[in-house]
């Protein structure tokens, strides 16, 4: 059953240096207070792995937090590049940062054979691209029924994934809904999971297009009111769009972005 | 030419109106973020109110009453006929072909339509550039029946051959992609601010088939990394109407 506990003592507890961490969120939902608090932890040596490194993974590699990436498209969406993503690719500031890169579909796959207990999926991808050349994790299989040639991915079993939800109930039973990208699998996938939610309530009341995560498949809750901001969760808030581009003037520049590591996240001291 | 009359719009409106018209109704679409959404949303505001717009966060049939701000924009899924998890809309969606039009946009693209989204440089291990990656462009340009490709046109993005194929065009020429057993037909479509290009029939090489009101072909040349050839049969893209004009202004303001 998952336990109901503090952000704080869900990230001391699930995430230890050198381990492969999943924050996902596909836009919606992207667990940011959760990621700065793994930052204010200090944390380092992860491989970080998210189908979209935004905003959310820009401030934890910056800070030194990661050793490799594993990904699919790392940009700030319609803002446009992620700055201490790129310095740490073309300078290795602060720290050389080891890339392994995939498409949206082959990570979205990924996630599926980890959730299914599965080595590895199948897709029809990647064919005619520079991709397999460089991602050794991207090899090519034959139906054997067909004898189409197709690609083959490994699963991606993370020791701890983080989402955000909507709600859950006293019981740590998950449930989230709009667009809910991948978090199920990743949750599913990994050996220990912590979803923040907006708020723990009494009873879960059904809504359309629903995700529920049974209690007994989460290993921790934390409520973290706003914890996706400025991503958001549907119902509770919208996307601070602004804040994509203001995120930019704080990226760019390794001084300006030390300056709010101090301030935002290691000034702030004890969780929310 | 002439340059006695001004004109009342600007060169990125003229490519967004240009990729428009080019979407029917009825189509389904797979939409990328920026020039190709703006484009696909006009396309519904004009001609094709039946266009069926699918975004790779996860939306079917999403009817935005304004632009999107990025993919995961909580009117997207709003609007939407059906909301849906990433898995789902690469396997069951995108990978059995049910989509028509690939709507994509490109950091740089070569000859035959190849895109690179992925590094500037040819050394992918030091870049001189890092750009976002893939996403689901690989996919979406294999699988759908069609992509359409519309970019900003410059010598410096428009190039003999990528630095990385990030999403497979038509590779080094006619055939490649028959070889490669991929589904789509590739980019059949590429527009720009300057003017549109079509695959050679017999050789897959981009050739320049449209240019804008008020562009020479020079124009176009200029901005190109390699030899462009001009189709033999030339025509010349209308200028906006006052309500393609009006529906995009009115589209770009909306909050």
């Amino acid at each position: 059953m998952a336990e109901i506990t503090s952000l704080r003592d869900a990230v001391a507890q699930l995430v230890h240096d050198g381990d492969t961490v999943a924050l996902e969120g596909f836009t919606h939902l992207i667990p940011h207070a959760a990621g700065q608090e793994i930052i204010r932890q200090r944390r380092t040596d992860l491989t970080l792995v998210r189908m979209t490194p935004d905003i959310v993974y820009d401030q934890l590699i910056g800070a030194g937090c990661a050793r490799k990436l594993v990904f699919s498209w790392g940009g700030n969406p319609g803002v446009g590049s992620l700055h201490r993503f790129r310095d740490a690719v073309q300078n290795s500031w602060p720290v050389p940062l080891e890339i392994e890169e995939h498409s949206h579909a082959g990570m979205a796959n990924r996630y599926v054979a980890g959730a299914s207990g599965l080595p590895f999926a199948v897709l029809r991808g990647y064919r005619g691209t520079d991709l397999p050349r460089h991602t050794d994790t991207i090899k090519t299989i034959t139906c054997p029924f067909t004898g189409e040639e197709l690609a083959a991915v490994p699963a991606i079993n993370p020791d701890v994934s983080i989402i955000h939800a909507q709600r859950a109930d006293r019981a740590g039973n998950v449930q989230m809904w709009g667009l809910v990208g991948v978090q199920k699998e990743a949750v599913l996938a990994a050996k220990r999971s912590l979803v923040t939610v907006e708020e723990v309530v009494d009873e879960l009341t059904p809504v359309p297009g629903q995700v529920i995560l049974p209690s007994w498949a989460v290993t921790a809750v934390a409520e973290v009111p706003g914890g996706a901001h400025p991503s958001y969760a549907s119902g509770y808030s919208e996307r601070d769009n602004e804040y994509y581009a203001y995120w930019d003037s704080i990226g760019r520049e390794r001084d300006s972005f030390r300056a709010w590591l101090d301030e935002k996240v290691f000034g702030v001291e004890v969780a929310r | 030419m002439t340059t006695t009359v001004e004109r009342t719009y600007t060169s990125d409106e003229m490519m967004s109106v240009a990729a428009a018209r080019a979407l029917t109704g009825g189509q389904r679409v797979f939409v990328g973020i920026g020039l190709p959404s703006t484009a696909a949303n006009l396309a519904r505001r004009t001609h094709a109110d039946d266009l069926v717009l699918i975004y790779e966060s996860g939306t079917l049939g999403s009817k935005p009453t304004r632009l999107p701000a990025s993919i995961g924009d909580g009117i997207l899924a709003d609007t939407a006929d059906a909301v849906i998890s990433v898995p789902e809309v690469f396997n069951y969606w995108l990978q059995p072909g049910r989509i028509d039009v690939g709507f994509l946009g490109a950091a740089q693209l070569d000859k035959f339509g190849n895109i690179n989204t992925t590094v500037i440089g040819t050394d992918y291990a030091d870049p001189k550039v890092r750009l976002p990656g893939a996403g689901g462009a690989p996919e979406i340009a294999a699988n759908c029946h069609e992509v359409y490709v519309v970019v900003r046109q410059s010598k410096r993005s428009f190039v003999d051959q990528v630095d990385f194929i990030t999403s497979f065009g038509h590779g080094r020429g006619k055939g490649e992609r028959e070889e490669l057993g991929l589904p789509g037909a590739g980019p059949t479509l590429v527009i720009t601010d300057l003017g549109v290009m079509r695959p050679d029939p017999d050789t897959a090489e981009l050739v320049l088939t449209q240019i804008h009101e008020g562009v020479t072909v020079d124009q176009v040349k200029e901005a190109t990394g390699w030899d462009l050839k001009v189709a033999a049969e030339l025509t010349t893209t209308p200028p906006p109407t006052e309500a393609e004009l009006t529906a995009l202004r009115e589209l770009k303001a909306a909050k």
